[in-house]
Parts: structure tokens; sequence; C-alpha cells
């Protein structure tokens, strides 16, 4: 399997050797790293002062080699759908990408101290769960699991960065399936 | 699983309806967009949707509200949240005074569309599973459930039917498994009361004084254990029917109390100074012969005539013998439903055998046979080797009867190959129970050419 690991361009060049190290340990596979993709022109919202998942994921899919059997998209902007005020991220159920904002995992975003090691804690839970998403996961009732819901950092902080029983063992029905 | 649940997102902006619909999905909704009202129209009509998103401003067509009163013609008991960038009160009194469940401002939080969606779903899966027990209750206790052709069940329906809305006190005699508590339901369904409750009472499972309080309550402190006020049966039951079973055996003592309750149609919770009225319509059953018990002193006269104002006595099933094809067909039906087996039917010589079986625990263990009879069942009709655990079950007084037509070596090929069958083909173990040595049953077996 191959994942494809495409920062939006003002991503930490740190934070995303972390990320990537994590991607390719958690899945025990192949991970390359895509060049920054520039931020589309339709991508920032001057009324919301956002920016808009739905035309980011647009534009990653445009240029994600084909080779990919999953793209994460890594912003560090903070995104929106148009019926939400905000997204942590989002994914395709069983399609090939997902797309993480950095932005409102950090601590500074709510007025706190810069703690890094919490911010990269909390973005490894939502690779999880976003690429969770991308091989059919949906969210699971078990608070603890990556696949829960998180509407706040409160949420996300109550989670693992791994999957509960079941939820695991769909993944691997499905992992299976893909390298077979 | 969130993935029976099926939700239509309704809005003209592209972006707007598959964001959203995305979103969902990773819920595991299974989530459609349509991108007018008309187009939403078109498509609740082919396929009901539990949720609906619609946006109250989608030029051209119809708007959101119009969609939503075209949608309620159709599925009246439909979810619809209007969703509008524009909120103005007026608009938001006329969604909700239009029937809209919820008016959401775009953009929201997304805790607020998840707990509403969350909360939805709760509600549609409890209306879900009322509706199923509602409908199961109905089947189960309406007189589809009392099969029968039988002149005296017959009588029965009609007095069914004729008194079920009165408040007149009914006791239903009849000997244990002939049906009693479905003849005092099918009263309850049949009548006025049955939208509301029907509270059943075992009198003979409980002690005297835990009897007392299971019927009328008690006050907090009434007695010792008593930690907290609760109320009574006949105060839970309100306005519908309390069914008292196995009246007969009930203490003098609670005679005396119950004979009161009867004649003032009021009553107090143990310890309790308050006055409740007993609303509630009284159905009692019993096995015993109770006019026997009065004449022996050992039931109050009185009270037997105040719950003997409407009096249905039970049948037996070996007094209505030709009820029993229509039984056991009846029960193949039902059981082999919820069993999960394909059985559709029972043979002549298996339903001969049951007609001349007795019944001494009537309908009921008519009922319990056929259910043992599904579960170990092979084929989709029950033979007579599916019953044969019916000769074997020890019944003091009853008497075995061979199946017509049958020879003895047919009825030794029988026997050996049921035994067999019930040790997984284990000789010594067979040989125990058939109470021949193991030579013995391996000649049976060369004889019969039973396989094993």
């Amino acid at each position: 399997m191959l994942i494809g690991l495409l920062p939006v361009e003002g991503v930490a060049g740190a934070d995303m050797d972390a990320l990537e190290s994590f991607v390719a340990r958690h899945y025990e596979c192949e991970v390359r790293r895509l060049p920054d993709l520039a931020m589309p022109a339709d991508g920032y919202d001057t009324h919301r002062s956002q920016y808009d998942a739905t035309a980011l994921l647009k534009a990653a899919l445009a240029v994600h080699p084909v080779e990919t059997d999953r793209l994460l998209v890594v912003t560090d902007k903070d995104i929106f759908i148009p019926m939400l005020t905000f997204i942590f991220g989002q994914a395709q159920v069983d399609g090939p990408a997902a797309l993480l904002s950095l932005a409102r995992l950090r601590q500074e975003f709510y007025g706190m101290p810069a703690r890094r090691e919490l911010m990269l804690e909390r973005a490894r839970k939502e690779i999880v769960h976003e690429l969770g998403h991308t091989f059919g996961l949906v969210h699971c009732a078990d608070k603890q699991c990556a696949m829960a819901l998180s509407i706040n950092v409160t949420n996300i902080d109550i989670k693992r960065d791994a999957l509960c029983g079941a939820c695991a063992r769909h993944l691997a029905d499905r992992l299976e399936a893909l390298a077979g | 699983m969130n993935n029976t649940w099926r939700i239509l997102v309704v809005d003209d902006e592209v972006a707007m309806r598959e964001s959203l619909a995305a979103w969902l999905r990773e819920d595991g909704y299974v989530v459609d967009g349509a991108a007018s009202g008309r187009e939403a129209v078109e498509m609740a009509r082919g396929a009901p949707y539990d949720i609906y998103f619609l946006d109250l401003k989608m030029p051209p067509g119809i708007g959101g509200i119009e969609t939503m009163i075209e949608i309620r013609k159709l599925q009246p008991e439909a979810t619809v949240v209007i969703i509008t960038a524009y909120a103005t009160v007026d608009t938001a009194i006329n969604a909700l005074k239009e029937g809209a469940q919820e008016y959401m401002v775009k953009p929201c939080n997304p805790e607020e569309i998840s707990l509403f969606v969350k909360r939805t779903i709760e509600v549609k899966n409890l209306q879900r599973e009322n509706q199923y027990l509602r409908q199961k209750l109905t089947r189960h206790y309406s007189f589809q459930d009392i099969v029968s052709k039988n002149a005296a069940m017959h009588a029965i329906f009609d007095l069914i039917k004729e008194v079920a809305s009165q408040r007149s006190t009914v006791l239903i005699q009849g000997a244990s498994g002939t049906g009693k508590e479905l003849v005092a339901r099918a009263l309850h369904e049949a009548g006025g009361r049955a939208s509301r409750p029907f509270v059943g009472v075992s009198c003979a499972a409980l002690a005297e004084t835990l009897l007392e309080s299971e019927l009328f309550g008690h006050e907090k402190g009434a007695f010792t254990g008593a930690v907290a006020r609760k109320r009574g049966k006949f105060e839970v039951a309100g306005g519908g029917s309390i069914f008292l079973d196995e009246i007969g055996d009930i203490s003098p003592k609670l005679q005396m109390d119950l004979l009161r309750v009867l004649q003032e149609r009021r009553f107090f919770r143990l310890g309790g100074t308050e006055e409740i009225p007993m609303e509630a319509r009284i159905i009692a059953a019993t096995n015993r012969n109770l006019q026997e018990a009065v004449e022996k002193g050992d039931f109050r006269e009185d009270l037997f005539y105040r719950l003997n104002v409407i009096n249905i006595r039970l049948p037996s099933l070996c007094e209505r013998r030709e009820d029993i094809p229509l039984l056991v067909n009846h029960f193949i039906e039902r059981l082999a439903l919820e069993a999960g087996k394909p059985v559709r039917d029972v043979t002549k010589a298996a339903l001969k055998l049951l007609m001349d079986h007795d019944w001494p625990g009537n309908v009921r263990e008519l009922e319990n046979t056929v259910e043992r009879a599904i579960v170990t069942a092979r084929g989709e009709t029950l033979d007579v080797a599916d019953f044969d655990f019916l000769m074997q079950s020890p019944r003091g007084g009853s008497k075995w009867n061979a199946p017509d037509g049958m020879s003895l070596a047919e009825i030794e090929k029988h026997a050996v190959e049921s035994v067999l069958d019930r040790t997984g083909g284990n000789i010594k173990l067979a040989s125990e129970i058939l109470g021949v040595d193991r030579s013995t049953l391996y000649a049976m077996v060369r004889r019969h050419n039973i396989p094993r």
C-alpha cells in the first residue's frame, strides 16, 4: 500500500516529518511525501476568513499521483464547509482522499501557550480518524477509539491514536482486501 | 449501526450539498443530495428518507417550505430541518409553524448539527421499536392468536367482543395452559382501554405481605425496607386493565382487602392516608374450581360473586381436539420464523400422533412441543421422528399410543435412529439408554440399515 502525504503550502517541514514517520509506522507501509500544494485561488473565503475544505480537496485530487492508494492532505489553515463554522478535517468515506487541518489542534488557537507535542499528538489521532474514513470506517461510539467523532479538542484529547477492537478488525479486513 | 437511516440534503449550491452529505456520511448514514425542491420530492416519492435538510431559498422552482409541505404529504412522519444563511424571526416562525422540527442558520456549530441528528435518530429508533413491539403485541394478543374452530371457543370470542368495553369484573377459569392470559389480553386489546396499561400480577408467585404492597403500593417507612414511596399495580394500571392471575391462591386477609377495593373502588397505599380511586378493570383468573373452594370455605363467597360478574370458562385442549391441526400450523408459521428455521408443514402421521396425545399442559404444552420439534428439525416438514421426545417424556398415568400403521420393526428402527442421533452416534451410550448390550445394538443397526 502506498499513502501519499500532501502538505498545503505553509505547513512546517518538521511537523510534516513527524507526521510522515507516524503514518509509515502506524500503517507499516510506504509513504511518499509529495511537493507542497499551492493554495488554490478559490481556497480562501474572504467573508469567513477561513479556507474552503472542498476547494482544497478538489485541488489536491487534481495533482495526486495515480499510484497512491490513499492521499492525506495536511494544512495549517483553519478550514470549513459551508454548513459548518469549522471542521478539523474531512474525508471521503471509502474514497481516496482525506484532509486534516492543524490550525485548531494548536493551543495558540485558543489563546494558550504553544505545545507542539500536544498538537502532534492530536494530529496523530486525527490522521488515524480521517484515513480510517477512507478505508470505509464510520464514527465509533467508543469515545476512546480514534474513530469517535470529535467536535472540540477535548473530544480529541480523550481519544487514543489507535482504533478500538471492532474498528481495528474492520480496518484489517479492508487492508487485506486492498492487498489482495 | 447508522446505515439503515437515510438522509437527503437539498440545496441548489453543489458545494454546500456535497460537503454536508460527506460530513454526515462519516457518521455512517446513507446520504443523498438533491439540487432542487422538485428533485427532492421526486426522490422522496421513490424511496422515503428519515431526515431531510432543506435549504430555505432555492431558486428557481419551489423553496424549502413548499418542498417540506410536499414531502409531508407523502411522509407525515419525516423529520425536516430548514437551513438558511439569511435567518429572520419571520422565516423561523413560518418554518416551525409549517412543521419543521428544526431551523438552522448556516454556518452552524458542528456540535449543534451532530447532536440534533443523534437525538433525532434516537427518537426514531424508539418509535421504530415501539411500533414493532405494538404490532407484535397486537398480533400476539388479538383474536388472531387464539386459533379455534371449536364452538365453545367461538362463543367466548363473541363474549369478549361484547364485554371488552365494559367495566365489569371478569373471571376466567380454565386449566393451566388453556390461554387465560391470552383471553385477558384480548379483552384488554378489544376494548376502549387498549391504549392504557395492561398490568399482570401472578398472585401465587408472591408472599402475602409482598403481594399486598405489590397490589396497593406503599408509603415511605410503611414497613422495614420501605425506603421510598412505591405505586402499586392498581395505581400503575390507571384506567387500563389489571390481570390477577391465580386469584384462587390468595390469603383470607387479601381476599378481604380485595373485596373492599371491589366494593368501594378506592384503596390506600400501605401506611398511607390518601385515598386513591381504582379505575382499572379487574380481570381475574384461576385454574382452581372456585365454587368448590367457596363450598369448602377456602374462598370468600362474597368475593367470588364480585369477581364472577362475567364468567369465561376455557375448555381444555382435549375438549377441542379438532383445533390441534389448526394450532400446530399456526405455531409452525410463527415459531419457525422466530427460530429462523425453514419448517413449513407437518406430515399427516405426525399430526395424528399429536391429535392422539393427551395434553395435560394444554395449548401451552402443544406450543412448547411444536417449538422443540422445530428447533431440532432438519427438513421443511415436521415428521413423527421430530416428535420422538413426546414418547420418551415420562408422563405418569398417560398412555403411549403407537403411531398408526407402524410395525414393531419400524418402531424399533425409529427408536434406534433417534437415540443414536441424540448420542451423536455413540454406541456405548445408546446401548445404555436403550437397555440392550452393544452387540445387540450393532445387530439392530445392521438389520435396519441405519447409517452411522
